[in-house]
């Protein structure tokens, strides 16, 4: 009786096992949801397919040309100017994160069809803390 | 859980009168959390008035994961002591925690799409969070098909009650790969700032708004817990010593 246990207790880790390896090697592109600047210049035949890249905005980058707009995304050192098809949301910003999707161009420039924004885990008032709620 | 001061999940009426006032507890907190999170604390300087849906994702997400736990130590209790009313306690944590993992969910997905710019996204913190959701609807799932099938009440059954344990105990495994995600993995999602080893700052209003509404959600849901125990008693021993036919009507 003990033994029978066991052995199913066994089996059912093994499953659960298994099971997990499945999934993880399954959502690796989750597991990884965007590339640094780095990585993309360090493989640009990876990037020729349509990958995610994600880095802060440099600030003074911005700029709009048409319906594209046109920044350069950085981290570590590395940036890629990226070529934006459409407008982002309200939130994008110099200076923050964001992640686009596309491939890169072989001129090297980034060109995406999406863009999210990445922000941060702090939290402080918007630069005039008491006007908005007196404005109400 | 025999009586100490009073037994909470006791079907008496001073228990019954104690639970009543935790719910005036619980309503009074969740207007304080109200007030605080939707007019004294300031609106992000970044996101803007939609990081006040912090005020009810957090909450959620923290006591989700609480209610999994109540599942996973109820299901110990049980295996341990053999005690079917350990069984009925981890059957209603585990109704709580699917509900507000689908609170967590459903206010995370308008929050990206505020402050991201997309509903979902193919992220380690997003898809983890829904494998939870899925976990914990399959336990159960498993729990109410099992009962269905040996022909006894969900919650009323040994065999049913140790299979569901061990569901349980497993299932919380996940937890920790859900809050982990933003730092095994890269993701959209932000990191904790709350539980972060280095905590970076927030505006003590914000705080203190995340800290009422966390408080009203705990306070809250232990309310949820302990009347959803005493129902599924009350249930169990009506059912077994008058009512046996409405036995089978039970699925959900």
């Amino acid at each position: 009786m003990i033994r029978r246990r066991t052995g199913r207790a066994t089996l059912a880790v093994v499953l659960l096992a298994a099971g997990a390896l499945l999934v993880t090697s399954a959502l690796r592109d989750t597991l990884t949801y965007y590339r640094t600047p780095g990585e993309v210049l360090g493989d640009p035949a990876a990037a020729r397919e349509r990958v995610r890249l994600g880095g802060d905005v440099v600030p003074g980058s911005l700029r709009r040309d048409g319906d594209l707009v046109v920044f350069r995304l950085a981290e570590g050192g590395h940036e890629i100017t990226v070529e934006q098809r459409g407008a982002p949301t309200g939130t994008f910003r110099e200076g923050e994160g964001a992640v686009v999707e596309g491939s890169l161009a072989v001129d090297g420039t980034f060109r995406s069809d999406h863009v999210v924004v990445r922000h941060g885990n702090e939290y402080a008032p918007s630069t005039s803390p008491v006007e908005p709620a007196d404005a109400r | 859980m025999r009586t100490s001061t009073v037994d909470l999940v006791a079907d008496t009426p001073r228990a019954a009168a104690a639970r009543r006032t935790m719910a005036w507890t619980t309503g009074g907190l969740a207007a304080a959390a109200a007030v605080a999170g939707g007019w004294l604390a300031p609106p992000d300087a970044v996101q803007g008035q939609a990081q006040r849906l912090m005020y009810l994702h957090v909450p959620a997400a923290w006591v989700a994961y609480a209610a999994f736990a109540v599942v996973l130590a109820a299901g110990v209790a049980y295996l341990i002591t053999g005690d079917l009313q350990w069984d009925r306690l981890a059957r209603a944590g585990a109704e709580i925690g699917v509900t507000l993992t689908v609170v967590t969910i459903a206010t995370g997905s308008l929050w990206g799409h505020l402050v991201w710019g997309t509903w979902w996204a193919w992220d380690p913190r997003l898809v983890s969070t829904a494998l939870l959701l899925l976990a914990y609807a399959g336990y159960l799932a498993l729990r109410s098909a099992m009962s269905e099938r040996a022909g006894t009440r969900d919650g009323g059954d040994h065999r049913v009650a140790r299979s569901a344990a061990v569901a349980g105990v497993v299932g919380f495994l996940l937890v920790p790969v859900v809050h982990f995600s933003v730092v095994w993995w890269r993701s959209l999602h932000q990191q904790a700032t709350v539980f972060a080893p280095q905590r970076p700052p927030i505006d003590p209003r914000m705080g203190v708004a995340l800290l009422l509404a966390v408080a009203a959600a705990t306070l809250g849901a232990l309310c949820v817990l302990l009347h959803r125990a005493v129902r599924l008693e009350r249930r169990g021993t009506t059912g077994a010593s008058r009512a046996p036919d409405r036995v089978p009507a039970r699925v959900g």
